[in-house]
């Protein structure tokens, strides 16, 4: 029941819980227990919006950062993920496999900004070793969902 | 100048959808509800498979059965998902979508004056298709008390010393309708009994919502007198592909083999490079589908109920049957004013069939958002009526 909650409001958050019910064949009252448990235990850590920000006037850059880091004895990278994530700019943190350690994703109004972050607070800190930056051109999909593309129902109208 | 045409195919009546089409695709802001088709898209996996192949140059003949790594594909498929077992070789005919298997079936088992039993209301082809082998099509009127199941009094009180063969259409179109276990063993005991054959179309044998499909070639005494016919388009949203297949004893599967080679050659070869990706990979797809379309039947059922339209509840397919008997006229008359008072499309239940008077055929195979606006228009217009 929780998965079928939670990938209906994952495509659309703004459901009806009463919709919700009728879609999976329950009842209101279960599904607004489930969905507040779920609140509480932060399996549900939000409501956002996926906004197509190019077809609004508002400029906005995003970055890709990859960070190499030295992981500090008893904390491993935790602390430094914390250093980076309390910025309110970076909007995301992951740890990751591979070539580098920490992927940083950081949304600036200008390429100035975002350098500015990169250069006078990123790679300052001790135990970030090296950066490396990719700036976002276009989004085509994001989060699932086809940016920009109207679907068009092109089947035949009646058929048997 | 002569008659160019033959007096069998003037007895032949066009199909009833073609007439609601027509004026249907004159109006502007049409909303339909009457497609007989998934709103999905064919997975990409799949669609890439058929693109590579086609980037491969594979577009050749296959032989005439099919490639033979897509039998291989359909037998291991239909021996996990409805207990059957067919060999690839002899016993399974890759074809033209399922709608090909009807037509090459009813060819090669019927001799003039043979009677086939068909339930109704069902999809439009059986009837024609017996009509254009010199067969005799003999309707059982299923009945909306019974969920549109055929139960064995209506199987018995149809069959005379010229029944060959009964059709089984289920989960059915356009009611929804599904056979449980129980159902198919009482009739599986009058098809033994009087000696028929089945010719069993499960083209929605996917998308059932009240546990899995039972084939009836799986009972036992059942395989050795039943087609089962199946195919990709409903259950992998693979409509336009055309790609079917029937399996069988190979006696007849073999003779059907030869109208196959004559008339169609082999099924289209891009096809059936991305249905073999389509049964080795496509479960989750097929899931994933029928969650969302269980979604959609439980909200048309909820919906139905709050604005007091009777349906009885449909397990199968992705249609519902709602009976419209209360407004007084012909389900011809309410879909065309519906149509256009309200610009929804809708299919009359009469086009499945002389019983399906009183009812329409409504597809979800459409967006909630979709349905929500159809359904907004649908209560206007009974409101009115009421």
């Amino acid at each position: 029941m929780r998965e079928q909650i939670l990938s209906l409001l994952e495509k659309n958050s703004k459901i009806d819980l009463g919709e919700l019910a009728v879609l999976l064949g329950s009842s209101e009252e279960i599904i607004q227990k489930e969905v507040e448990a779920m609140e509480q235990e932060q399996v549900i850590c939000g409501y956002h919006t996926l906004i197509d920000w190019e077809k609004t006037n508002s400029e906005k850059v995003t970055a890709l950062i990859e960070v190499r880091v030295t992981p500090q004895r008893g904390q491993g990278f935790d602390t430094i993920a914390e250093r980076i994530y309390n910025y309110p700019e970076v909007q995301s943190v992951y740890l990751i496999s591979g070539a580098y350690d920490l992927l940083v994703i950081l949304q600036g109004k200008t390429l100035r900004e975002v350098s500015s972050f990169v250069s006078d607070k990123l790679s300052t800190m001790d135990s970030v070793l090296s950066t490396a930056t990719h700036f976002i051109l276009k989004k085509y999909k994001d989060y699932g969902t086809i940016l920009g593309k109207k679907e068009k129902d092109e089947r035949m109208l009646v058929t048997p | 100048m002569r008659n160019p045409l033959s007096k069998k195919i003037m007895t032949i009546e066009p199909s009833g959808i073609r007439r609601f089409f027509d004026i249907a695709n004159e109006m502007e802001n049409v909303i339909s509800l009457g497609v007989g088709e998934p709103d999905f898209d064919t997975p990409w996996h799949i669609r890439d498979e058929g693109i590579y192949s086609l980037e491969k140059g594979r577009t050749f003949y296959t032989s005439n059965s099919g490639l033979m790594e897509l039998r291989k594909e359909i037998c291991r498929y239909l021996k996990r998902r409805c207990d059957l077992t067919y060999d690839p070789v002899h016993e399974t005919l890759v074809t033209v979508g399922g709608s090909e298997a009807i037509d090459i079936a009813l060819r090669a088992m019927l001799d003039a004056g043979d009677e086939v039993l068909i339930p109704q209301p069902c999809y439009v082809s059986y009837l024609p298709c017996v009509q254009l082998t010199g067969g005799v099509p003999v309707i059982i009127e299923l009945q909306e008390k019974d969920d549109f199941r055929l139960t064995k009094e209506e199987l018995l009180e149809a069959i005379t010393d010229k029944t060959k063969v009964l059709i089984m259409p289920f989960p059915n179109n356009p009611t929804g309708a599904v056979m449980r276990r129980e159902d198919l063993e009482a009739v599986a005991e009058v098809v033994i009994e009087k000696d028929l054959f089945v010719i069993s179309d499960e083209i929605y044998s996917e998308l059932t919502y009240q546990g899995d499909h039972v084939s009836i070639a799986s009972l036992p005494g059942m395989w050795e007198r039943t087609l089962t016919i199946n195919g990709f388009s409903k259950s992998y949203a693979m409509t336009g592909w055309r790609l079917g297949y029937v399996c069988g004893p190979r006696q007849i599967i073999d003779q059907m083999m030869k109208i196959h080679q004559f008339a169609i050659m082999c099924a289209p070869t891009t096809s059936q490079y991305a249905a073999v990706e389509a049964l080795r990979n496509g479960d989750q797809d097929v899931a994933q589908m029928r969650e969302s379309y269980n979604q959609r039947r439980r909200f048309l059922m909820h919906e139905f109920k709050r604005m007091g339209l009777p349906c009885f509840e449909p397990f199968g397919a992705f249609y519902v049957f709602p009976c419209i008997k209360e407004f007084g006229m012909t389900s011809d008359d309410f879909a065309m004013r519906l149509l256009e008072e309200e610009h929804v499309a809708v299919v009359p239940g009469t086009a499945f069939g002389a019983c399906g008077e009183g009812f329409l055929r409504i597809s979800y195979a459409y967006s909630i958002d979709a349905l929500k606006v159809a359904l907004e228009r649908l209560e206007r217009f009974i409101t009115r009526l009421r």
